[in-house]
């Protein structure tokens, strides 16, 4: 950190240890960064500061100051004294200034810990065995660490609704909510559809819907995992799986090119559900619905699970790659349609094997919709802007391969290599196909692997590692959350069998790929799979390929300044 | 013999003959003050009403001058004023006076008020409770306009100011000052977090406001008419001007009476203004300033020192009444609004009644006061329905003991100090009403004298 920026700090004192912030940082904030925590429900690191909950309250002390002269006061051995308020203060709304001290652990803040903690729970169910949040519940959670203990309470608790439908995909438990408005403020503050309050008064307090609405906006599950407790629950998710049964791999949402950062909870082999990581440069704490539900496609009806020759299956995979390897070989006259859901190792691969067969063209097929303005861009295609980089394509996709269209009505081409797209989307007609020789790559059939000539099953996100390199040209990666198919090979096992059928070896782990990658790209230089961080990287690429002029509007922590230019 | 009443703003209250109309206010010199106030500058009114030292009649009794002193009056925003006309605290009924029987002194204070801070704009924030008084103000609003006393251009100057009616939904909370900020901005009356919305800085809309009771406006035209250091006069040095207080429960003549600051002693008002006790009764209790100041039993001994050093050991009916007069007790004066207690009273029952109206109240925004609230209330129904516990003494005082000072309004005080109040002064009716209940009285009266028929 540079001089000049380590002057506009502060210090503060957190439990008497020293932490420096930036001001204005609360200190909820400044706490966590010397690893202490204080405890709090209400607060949210990206939504307004309410301060109801009254769990974060600490005792707050200021630097003393003579009141007549306004010097600082010191103690016998030249110690600033500090100034400690009778009252508790909130830790979230308490905001840095030179020489501030809280004490999280003192005889005051525990009793006030200790006090909301038991206020929480006097109207709460207790019935953590049957509740879905159990695991993840920041009220079990602060009961144990911060509780007394026991129950004082023995009147009757308030009854409340316990099955609200919200919305098509998050019901209310109104006997487990704790009021602490986060969803209320995240429904007015995000998606700015201001759906969610609060009915009656005190501890009768009811969150419900705008009469006559519904929480139905594509950010409502973000409610769900914003809620510290097990009040809104997901349609989807509520009741199919213990949450410290899931394991949680990282992984990058496909739906556009925002490319949010997400978890994947698992449990063997089987994933339950995706929730966002945070990422403060691209998704904050949130991602879409829509992007949520993208898991089901690993067991869709529709999933390649077999490779196919001429409509039989070969059964060993690697036979059918050597038949594939032998139709591509010869002289033939070769179009490979790549796709901006491949992955950067993907495309890399993809590429070297149009260059290896001398293919006649690459091409990518665009995938362009209307933008969110949040978290969904108008590009659908989560890594186009890798195929850019790698050098699978050098201009940005169309929606119809037009060209190809008329090379094989022209007789100018024989085979077509599909990697993940349906042509039959884009642009080429069933006859068309009809009268070129077709090798399929893909996760799913379509019309396009129903005329293949040759079938090669691949994985989802979810079944393998890589990388996709989002709107900013942000480099991200993705872990392998469940196993694939049996018999289902990695694409990058694939795709080096295919180029080794024709002369050029590559080994197929995904470490290997990336000392080719950072050898020959130079945006990559220097890079390798296990070094991007889990949080992306910015890649420093030509201005050129900054400057083309991107389909991405506006979304959250993006900008796309007219002529393409890219701010970020 | 008690001190004679001084009534200046209940001067033509009551008087007969006297109407809400503005003929009545005319005739009696209505809005000549505001005439002169337009002819001085805003600077010179809020000094005169910073040296008259008057303070806040709402309930905390902070000085109005200093509180208009916090303005923000640089920000270039517009600036606010808040007329306070939720009179919703128990035992309080002085502001309705004055809104039912003198509407224009208000509405006159309220636009030298306005003036002097320079707000355009300023609304009557009444409680819905007060239909009739909603009524009242928007005739006399009316009134006022067609006379130009407010609306564009009053009586010829610059100076333009619109007053606007407000009624609330019935909420005490609303009483609360950002509670009514946020109201009348059409949400819930959810009590802001200060810092950071301290109203002269942030506060209707995010501008500078000032947030007053109807007493103190009412205060203002006669400080402006009489200058500040001649109203600083009435009154002792820190209690100036007059106070209306509103005295209820068990004495012969309930009501509301007007007092210069520290005039009498609170034996005085209640067995020589207001008439006594009911006979055969003595007195048990008095709660000074609102249901929600703590309780004071008649037998206690308030010692302790006072500004200037002097040590103090007073008897109930001892205390000088005024602000700093019933804050040697340990309780405070609050709203004005006495109420008194004689030895019919079961001390749990009333302490379950008092409960229960804030636990309905709670606006349920924070976590101590909205759980605490309840919880106090459904324990003291509970000890009232005949299923008393011994420990349940000492749970009030515990749970009572985890709000104050830890919500984000006032509300969390005006919860718990009744509870801790009535749990430690009347200790023994707790545990009596437990024993009697385990003895096989159904209810118990909780109270060792036989006043109160044990059932």
């Amino acid at each position: 950190m540079s001089d000049e920026k380590k002057e506009e700090l502060v210090t503060v004192y957190v439990d008497d240890r020293e932490v420096q912030v930036p001001p204005g940082t609360n200190m909820i904030e400044a706490a966590a960064k010397i690893g202490v925590e204080v405890p709090h429900y209400c607060y949210h690191p990206k939504l307004s500061v309410v301060g109801n909950c009254r769990m974060c309250m600490v005792e707050m002390g200021m630097p003393q100051k003579d009141r007549g002269t306004g010097q600082p006061v010191l103690d016998d051995e030249g110690h600033q004294k500090t100034m400690w308020l009778p009252k508790p203060a909130i830790a979230c709304s308490t905001v840095a200034m030179p020489g501030l001290r809280i004490r999280t652990d003192s005889e005051l803040a525990r009793s006030c810990q200790k006090g909301v903690m038991e206020f929480l729970l006097v109207n709460h169910p207790l019935d953590c065995p049957i509740c879905d949040q159990a695991g993840e519940c920041r009220l079990q959670e602060f009961a144990t660490d911060y509780g007394r203990g026991y129950s004082r309470f023995v009147e009757e608790k308030n009854v409340k609704p316990k099955r609200t439908v919200l919305g098509p995909r998050v019901i209310l438990d109104d006997e487990r909510c704790i009021l602490c408005s986060r969803c209320i403020r995240f429904c007015q503050e995000v998606p700015e559809d201001d759906v969610l309050g609060f009915v009656d008064r005190g501890s009768y307090t009811t969150l419900t819907c705008y009469p006559g609405k519904r929480l139905e906006n594509n950010y409502s599950l973000n409610t769900v995992d914003i809620c510290p407790v097990g009040a809104l629950t997901s349609t989807d998710f509520r009741f199919q799986m213990r949450v410290w049964f899931l394991k949680e791999t990282h992984s990058i949402c496909t739906e556009s090119s925002v490319g949010a950062n997400t978890l994947v909870g698992s449990r063997e082999g089987t994933i339950h559900r995706i929730t966002p990581r945070r990422n403060d440069e691209v998704n904050d704490t949130w991602m879409a619905d829509s992007g949520r539900e993208l898991y089901k496609q690993v067991e869709a009806r529709n999933r390649l699970l077999r490779s196919t020759v001429d409509g039989a299956e070969t059964g060993d995979p690697e036979r059918a790659v050597e038949a594939t390897a032998d139709l591509l070989r010869g002289g033939k006259r070769i179009a490979f349609v790549g796709s901006g859901r491949c992955s950067v190792e993907e495309q890399f691969l993809f590429k070297k094997l149009a260059e290896q067969v001398g293919a006649q063209s690459t091409a990518l097929v665009s995938r362009v919709a209307e933008g969110d303005g949040l978290l969904i861009s108008a590009d659908r295609n989560p890594n186009v802007r890798g195929a850019l980089t790698t050098g699978l394509i050098d201009e940005l996709p169309r929606h119809e391969l037009t060209g190809l269209a008329a090379g094989i009505d022209k007789g100018e081409i024989d085979t077509v290599v599909a990697y993940n797209e349906d042509l039959t989307a884009a642009g080429i007609t069933e006859e068309q196909l009809d009268k070129v020789t077709v090798i399929y790559l893909g996760t799913h059939a379509n019309k396009t692997s129903d005329r293949a000539q040759v079938v090669l099953p691949t994985l989802t996100v979810f079944e393998k590692n890589g990388s996709f390199i989002n709107q900013q040209f942000r480099l991200q990666k993705f872990l392998q959350a469940v196993p694939g198919p049996a018999g289902v090979p990695d694409d990058l096992r694939t795709l080096a069998g295919l180029l080794a059928g024709n002369g050029l070896s590559i080994p197929p782990g995904i470490d290997e790929v990336w000392e080719e990658l950072s050898e020959s790209v130079d945006a990559f230089k220097g890079l390798l799979f296990m070094k991007i961080p889990a949080t992306g990287i910015l890649l420093d690429v030509p201005p050129g390929l900054r400057r083309l002029p991107y389909a991405e509007g506006k979304t959250l922590h993006y900008e796309s300044a007219g002529e393409g230019a890219v701010t970020v | 013999m008690a001190a004679k009443e001084r009534r200046i703003i209940l001067k033509n209250i009551d008087r007969p003959g006297y109407g809400n109309q503005l003929d009545s206010y005319l005739e009696e010199g209505g809005y000549e003050i505001l005439k002169r106030a337009l002819q001085s500058k805003p600077e010179d009114l809020r000094e005169e009403v910073r040296k008259s030292g008057v303070r806040g009649r709402g309930g905390a009794g902070f000085p109005a001058g200093m509180k208009w002193s916090f303005l923000d009056f640089k920000s270039g925003k517009p600036i606010y004023l808040l007329c306070n006309a939720d009179e919703s605290e128990p035992g309080t009924f002085k502001d309705r006076q004055i809104i039912h029987k003198d509407p224009h002194q208000l509405i006159e204070g309220m636009l030298i008020s306005a003036y002097a801070i320079t707000a355009k704009v300023a609304f009557i924030y009444i409680r819905g409770e007060f239909p009739e008084g909603a009524k009242i103000l928007e005739r006399a609003v009316e009134e006022a306009r067609e006379a130009n006393f407010l609306g564009e251009n009053i009586l010829g100057t610059d100076f333009s100011c619109e007053i606007y009616v407000h009624r609330g939904a019935g909420a005490y909370i609303c009483g609360e000052e950002t509670g009514l900020i946020e109201s009348i901005e059409g949400k819930r009356p959810y009590p802001r977090i200060k810092p950071p919305y301290f109203p002269a800085a942030l506060g209707l809309y995010m501008c500078p406001t000032i947030v007053n009771n109807v007493e103190t406006l009412c205060n203002v035209k006669h400080i402006v008419a009489m200058g500040g250091e001649e109203y600083a006069k009435i009154g002792r040095p820190g209690n100036t001007g007059t106070r209306i207080w509103c005295v209820s429960g068990h004495v012969r003549k309930p009501g509301y009476y007007e007092f210069e600051g520290g005039a009498l002693t609170l034996g005085e008002l209640i067995y020589d203004v207001c008439g006594g006790l009911y006979p055969d009764r003595t007195l048990k209790a008095v709660i000074p300033g609102g249901s929600s100041m703590k309780i004071l039993r008649a037998d206690e001994r308030f010692k302790g020192k006072d500004r200037d050093g002097n040590e103090f050991d007073l008897g109930l009916e001892d205390l000088i009444l005024d602000f700093d007069g019933i804050a040697q007790s340990g309780s405070l004066s609050g709203s004005g609004g006495i109420i008194v207690l004689d030895d019919t009273t079961d001390m749990v029952e009333a302490l379950a009644n008092v409960s229960s109206f804030y636990a309905h109240e709670s606006c349920g925004q924070c976590t101590p006061c909205r759980e605490g609230s309840l919880w106090l209330k459904k324990i003291l129904e509970r000890m009232s329905r005949g299923q008393a516990r011994l420990e349940d003494v000492d749970l009030l005082k515990s749970v009572a003991d985890q709000i104050p000072g830890r919500t984000i309004c006032a509300f969390g005080e005006a919860t718990a100090w009744p509870v801790q109040s009535y749990v430690a002064k009347f200790r023994d009716e707790f545990i009596a009403k437990a024993e009697q209940q385990a003895a096989g009285h159904s209810r118990g009266n909780g109270c060792s004298e036989d006043k109160i028929q044990l059932v």
